[in-house]
């Protein structure tokens, strides 16, 4: 008889998180300020994966543990993308100021879109005579007004700034990634 | 208001005792002892208007306004607690939702009252629908502009061009949801009274409605009033 044998036990290796990020009406300036954090990155890719953003070539979310999203929203496809990220982040976060409140974009809802429209591509300087309000069904249609994303979706926490700066985007997730509630405090709060 | 603290009258803010001259409120006794109680519509050189609620206290286990509650002896004050600081969030929450407050264009940020308080109080984020205001902004003062969807209904400027200034050019007008900041003229234009820059109305508001011209975006970031140091460890003073 044989002993049956003996398994050294294999050492866990922690599980990497899953990390989306995507602008919606943004303007790219929070995922810059994300980029701020210089070398730290490279200690964040040691405890995340990017799954969908626009740093990646990946075209459709996967199941994700967190979910950043920049900017409100201002269109059709905006929402649809916003609801897919929610369908499948554990937790999903507003950062800056457009997916908290609107931001500068929701300046435009003292104005009727379809005005703004004919404004911009039929009567602004320099469009040419007959010029039209694009109208390929391949484009998304812009909402009546711009709107935060936690009015259409639930949203775990918001980050705010305009954008938030590389310290306070580092501590909250260092905060997230250890299990602490985050809080930005004085120094790391802004909405400017 | 008499100024002799008889250090037998005191009562409890938080746990610790703290005297007060006999006519004051709850406010003016905290602040005068270098205790900070949130609040926005109360300014030391005016009389009390009890609107924002910020500045809303535990009084013997009942809320009140602490600018207009007056002190007596053996009260019970609660002020920084966490039940406290959450209802502060949430009216807090209530006033940016009711106005158009893009802090990243505006040109009160930083020196702001609204949102230093909104960062005292941690509120990171609206958790309300936005109404999103649509008021035009009044430009027809040469040197004073005013842009109504980010007033707070304060009633700082009526009480400072009435009593301070003794022009009268402010007003509030409308009932609830339509309640907002008039001028005191026949065609309801700034241009058309006698403001000047001069006028301590032209510099109390706490947030960004009266603003004077060709003077924005000159203070360098950093450097701005709530920059230096969180609203809890400020003295008071006209929120420029
Ligand atoms: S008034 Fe204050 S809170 Fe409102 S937008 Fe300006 S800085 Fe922000
Ligand atoms: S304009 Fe400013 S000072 Fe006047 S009521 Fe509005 S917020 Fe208060
Ligand atoms: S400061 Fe007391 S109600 Fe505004």
């Amino acid at each position: 008889m044989t002993p049956p044998p003996v398994y050294a036990p294999v050492p866990l290796k922690p599980r990497k998180l899953k990390l989306a990020t995507v602008s919606l009406a943004g303007c790219f300036g929070c995922h810059m300020s994300f980029l701020d954090i210089d070398e730290r990155l490279l200690t964040l890719l040691e405890l995340v994966e990017f799954d969908r953003s626009p740093l990646t070539d990946i075209k459709t979310i996967g199941r994700c543990d967190i979910g950043l999203i920049e900017g409100g929203l201002c269109n059709a496809e905006n929402v649809h993308v916003l609801r897919e990220f929610r369908a499948n982040c554990k937790t999903l976060i507003a950062i800056g100021a457009c997916a908290i409140n609107g931001g500068l974009p929701a300046q435009r809802n003292q104005r009727d879109v379809g005005q703004l429209l004919r404004d911009v591509y039929c009567a602004h300087t320099g469009t040419l005579a007959g010029s039209q309000v694009p109208n390929d069904p391949e484009l998304p249609l812009p909402l009546n007004q711009v709107h935060p994303i936690h009015e259409v979706v639930h949203v775990d926490y918001f980050l705010p700034g305009c954008p938030p700066s590389a310290d306070a985007i580092w501590s909250f997730l260092n905060d997230l990634l250890t299990g602490v509630t985050p809080q930005l405090g004085h120094k790391l709060m802004h909405y400017d | 208001m008499t100024d002799d603290v008889s250090p037998t009258q005191s009562f409890s803010l938080d746990g610790d005792d703290l005297p007060f001259a006999s006519g004051e409120t709850i406010l003016q006794a905290a602040t005068r002892a270098g205790r900070y109680i949130p609040h926005l519509c109360w300014h030391p050189d005016f009389a009390a208007h009890g609107s924002c609620r910020i500045c809303s206290v535990k009084v013997n286990g009942r809320v009140g306004a602490a600018c207009t509650v007056q002190a007596a002896a053996g009260l019970e004050v609660e002020s920084n607690t966490p039940e406290m600081n959450r209802q502060r969030k949430t009216l807090l929450q209530m006033l940016f939702v009711e106005g158009n407050h893009f802090c990243p264009s505006c040109e009160k940020s930083g020196n702001c009252l609204l949102q230093a308080t909104a960062y005292q109080m941690g509120m990171e984020g609206p958790h309300f629908e936005e109404f999103y205001p649509n008021r035009p902004v009044d430009a027809s003062h040469p040197d004073i502009l005013l842009d109504f969807n980010r007033c707070i209904l304060c009633e700082l400027c009526v009480r400072a061009s009435r009593e301070a200034d003794g022009k009268n050019i402010f007003a509030i007008g409308g009932h609830g949801m339509g309640t907002h900041l008039l001028v005191n003229s026949a065609s309801g234009q700034l241009g058309d009274t006698a403001m000047s820059l001069d006028d301590r109305a032209a510099h109390i508001c706490p947030v960004g409605v009266i603003l004077p011209k060709r003077r924005g975006f000159v203070i360098p970031i950093g450097q701005r009033r709530f920059d230096l140091k969180p609203v809890s460890q400020q003295r008071e003073g006209d929120a420029t």
